[in-house]
């Protein structure tokens, strides 16, 4: 730090007060921030949603919303005051001076525009080049990025790139007018996490070869670990603690700043709890499993042409078989495209699939609608999204008595007896029963999601993303609900989830998919501290650690995009026998990955 | 590229063939009789039987269509009963001025529509959004035989700056095409401005603000190409409206085109030439809709014909 701060700061913040307008009066949204940030720095701005990190970006940027307005403070780019600056001055010191970047690279870029009309565009813009030169200015900075074949790409629209390659460009449209700060909001959240891995590692690269600096905002501490010179932690507006980041995580001042790092889930730290449910010790009484899923296979077919016969084929899940016993929870992970969540749909029927589906010892092939409603009952769905999933015009106490009502359980004061109960099993008092969906927090409404899914006792619940959308603190609180529900109910879990920290803290055994089929399946800590497969080794070593004194250049830096299902007609997929190598530990032969 | 068209060939083709089918069945239900109109009413017994005869509508309807249908693929729509030109001379002698009176005022719809529409979008909620929105109501709501008669009245009548009616140079197109397009355009600017303001949120306009492209510049190269995707289809559609509104708008202002022509021969009955300008209006719907996948499939780089 001393060294740094003799020279002058490329950006500074001085007592910024944000204000948005409101029917009730002005709310205050960022109060009285302040910060510095130097050139080759890194600042990473971590809080949870609605701690205020975007609209500081926003503020920074000029572009807060017609409601939003900056009441007080300075903003001094190179000690020029560019708060209140009009619109025309400002045009010239975004994306010039200061650029940024988002969080969803699949709707970020125009999808009418040309890749390369996008980057000439912002080269036009402020560097006084046009055609040919400008053009030449955005190969290289799509060089920059390590997109290969770029003067193809330049040709290319948007949804002709993966989201990691979308990202790029967004980062080499940035980069390209060499700015002096990037402001990156949430960059790699919506990435897989090996396209992650490289995301970050190519910011840390290009911040030393373009001589910029980098605010960097995350709700992700192990992002912030690997990335951050200096943190700032925010929570509702204000700041809370701003230190260097190893000092951050070895001797956090604040009471938050020690909750918000207790929470993170780190892969590793679970070590001392038991890894298996109950039965699974008592080897003299086996328990048969609950659910069986023999050579399950679901493609589906992508159509074109003149009769709208199949082109191509997608193959989501592939012959693939497992075991889910009762009180256990068994996690499937994997990235994008890799079939885990097409495993929840098949065993709900909620889609066409062929093989073999045994719940509870009942085979669930060929079953008629009706037929399939008792199985219902015994397996229950918790999504990814809890502001979707519920219905925004039923009071919660009636979509949680719903599926009684369906099922012919309940009615009655009975009915209202049983919706308060299963409000206090999630932690929520029988009191909010008569509210609706939207006075609820994200977390709160994922509660009310569990009970809802455990109104009608089923065996088995799986949770598809369950907790992928939650802060990490309210995550915490999730998971350990889980874990009460199955040690009271011994409920058992099929949880499917792309988060390998999430998964380590709750599973027993996990199943480690790809392009679906299982590659590794086995115990947690097996799987976890001795992961054969080089794809589970490949994705164990992309997760960002909340730890600073690990840094990413000790790793390996997984390369290459997420592979694709899709594949032509003709195609048939190999499927490599699973090898038990004790333990309960399966591992796929290795030759055929490459 | 080409299986699409051949596919979309082959479509129009069925409507065509279902279209004549229940125009057909149609007049025939008509309760007014063709053959009183050409004999006049002083005609006997006997002439009238005769003229029924000679027409072929003494025979059972479907024999009657069949005969239609027959003729019509080889090219043959038939001649007037009243006029006894060949229909098929008489539609090509006045399709020009119906399809320069549509150029005309589709041009006017999209011009007028498409700027309300933007201009709202962008000054969303205030007076001027709120004073279009207005505008464009009226435009919606308003009857073409009432707009026609009151842009006559008062640009014609009382101003003099343009003729009554007719048909010839540049000033007698104004009014008819302003007529026709209003309409359209107050439903444009209501398309557009709801397109617009879905557009203007999406992440990538955020991205352009963010590049410091100026907010002019986001509008027209941004916002508005995507804003036009949905637009587009509906263009196809609202040739059908169109077709509807010209038989209108040609009586108004006697514009010698094809509408006129129709509502002649509607009121003395002269079925050839219903079916034929009916034929030649849904011609003119499925080339729409055809045109507008065309050009989709240019402005939208996603839509992909394999």
């Amino acid at each position: 730090m001393s060294q740094t701060q003799s020279r002058s700061p490329v950006l500074e913040v001085r007592d910024l007060i944000t204000q948005v307008a409101t029917p009730t009066g002005a709310k205050t949204i960022i109060d009285t921030l302040s910060f510095q940030l130097n050139s080759q720095e890194t600042l990473c701005i971590a809080g949870e949603s609605g701690s205020g990190k975007s609209v500081t970006a926003l503020s920074i940027m000029g572009l807060l919303p017609p409601s939003a307005h900056i009441t007080q403070g300075e903003i001094l780019l190179e000690g020029q005051n560019i708060t209140g600056l009009p619109d025309r001055e400002m045009q010239k010191i975004r994306g010039g001076d200061i650029a940024m970047i988002f969080q969803e690279p699949m709707t970020s870029l125009n999808p009418v525009m040309s890749i390369g009309s996008q980057l000439v565009e912002a080269i036009s813009t402020h560097q006084n080049v046009y055609g040919r030169d400008a053009e030449t200015i955005a190969l290289k900075s799509l060089d920059a990025v390590r997109i290969n074949e770029s003067k193809k790409r330049m040709k290319q629209y948007p949804h002709e790139l993966s989201g990691g390659m979308r990202q790029r460009v967004m980062i080499a449209m940035a980069l390209s007018c060499n700015p002096k700060v990037l402001i990156a909001d949430e960059p790699t959240t919506a990435l897989d996490v090996t396209i992650q891995a490289q995301t970050l590692s190519l910011m840390n690269d290009l911040k030393r070869d373009f001589d910029t600096a980098i605010i960097l905002i995350t709700h992700d501490m192990g992002v912030v670990a690997e990335m951050a010179d200096n943190v700032i932690v925010m929570n509702q507006g204000k700041i809370i603690e701003s230190q260097p980041v190893k000092d951050l995580f070895l001797t956090p001042r604040e009471p938050y700043t020690k909750d918000l790092l207790a929470a993170v889930p780190k892969l590793g730290s679970f070590k001392d709890i038991s890894p298996v449910p109950k039965h699974i010790n008592e080897a003299s009484d086996p328990v048969s499993p609950l659910v069986e899923v023999r050579d399950l296979t679901v493609r589906f077919d992508i159509k074109g042409g003149l009769l709208q016969r199949p082109v191509s084929r997608v193959h989501a899940v592939e012959k693939l078989s497992f075991d889910l016993y009762p009180g256990e929870t068994l996690a499937l992970v994997g990235e994008s495209g890799c079939g885990k969540s097409t495993i929840g749909k098949s065993l709900t029927n909620l889609i066409p699939w062929n093989g073999s589906i045994k719940v509870d010892g009942q085979e669930l092939a060929g079953l008629s609608a009706k037929e399939m409603l008792p199985v219902r009952r015994k397996m229950q769905m918790v999504f990814q999204d809890p502001y979707a999933a519920l219905d925004p015009r039923m009071t919660v106490g009636d979509l949680v008595g719903e599926p009684l009502i369906i099922h012919g359980l309940a009615n009655g004061s009975e009915l209202q007896d049983r919706v308060a109960k299963l409000f206090t099993q999630v932690g929520l008092g029988p009191e909010y029963m008569d509210r609706h969906p939207h006075e609820f927090s994200g977390g709160q409404r994922q509660r009310i999601c569990i009970a809802r899914a455990l109104s009608l006792e089923p065996k088995v619940i799986i949770a598809d993303e369950s907790v992928s959308a939650l802060d990490v603190s309210v995550q915490a609180q999730v998971l350990d609900l889980l874990k009460k529900i199955q040690d009271e109910l011994d409920i058992s879990f099929l949880f499917i989830s792309h988060d390998m920290a999430v998964v380590e803290q709750v599973c027993h055994r996990v199943a480690v998919m790809l392009l679906g089929q299982i590659v590794e399946c086995g115990p947690r800590d097996t799987v976890f501290n001795n992961p054969q497969h080089p794809y589970t080794k490949r994705l164990l070593d992309a997760v960002p650690i909340a730890d600073p004194t690990i840094k990413r250049k000790d790793r390996k830096l997984p390369t290459g995009e997420v592979p694709s299902p899709i594949q032509k007609l003709d195609y048939t997929p190999i499927i490599p026998e699973l090898h038990h190598i004790g333990n309960g530990h399966f591992v796929r032969d290795v030759q055929e990955y490459r | 590229m080409l299986s699409h068209v051949i596919r979309r060939l082959f479509e129009a083709m069925l409507i065509l063939l279902g279209i004549t089918i229940v125009t057909y069945m149609l007049l025939y239900l008509f309760p007014a009789d063709p053959v009183r109109q050409i004999a006049g009413r002083s005609a006997t017994p006997e002439t009238v039987n005769n003229i029924r005869h000679q027409l072929g509508l003494d025979l059972p309807v479907y024999e009657q269509y069949w005969r239609y249908l027959t003729s019509l693929l080889q090219g043959d729509f038939g001649r007037s009963y009243i006029q006894k030109t060949e229909v098929a001379q008489l539609i090509w002698s006045r399709l020009p001025a119906s399809l320069l009176l549509m150029v005309a005022a589709i041009s006017v719809e999209l011009f007028l529509g498409l700027t309300m529409g933007v201009i709202s979008a962008v000054k969303r909620n205030s007076s001027v959004d709120n004073s279009l929105m207005v505008v464009s109501f009226v435009g919606v709501s308003a009857p073409q035989f009432v707009v026609g008669i009151l842009l006559l009245y008062v640009f014609a009548v009382q101003l003099g700056w343009f003729p009554i009616g007719g048909y010839g140079d540049a000033k007698h197109l104004v009014l008819p095409a302003l007529t026709l397009g209003l309409l359209g355009s107050g439903w444009y600017a209501r398309m557009m401005r709801s397109s617009m303001l879905n557009v203007l949120e999406q992440d990538f306009i955020r991205t352009a603000r963010a590049k410091g492209v100026s907010k002019f510049r986001v509008i027209l190269r941004h916002a508005v190409p995507n804003a036009l995707l949905p637009i587009i289809a509906m263009i196809g559609i609202d040739i059908g409206i169109f077709m509807s509104g010209i038989v209108v708008v040609e009586s108004v202002f006697g514009w010698p085109g094809i509408g006129q022509l129709a509502w002649q021969a509607i009121q003395r009955v002269d079925i050839p030439i219903i079916m034929g300008v009916t034929l030649v209006a849904a011609c003119s719907i499925v080339i729409g809709n055809f045109l507008a996948d065309i050009i989709a499939l240019f402005v939208d780089p996603r839509i992909k014909l394999k």
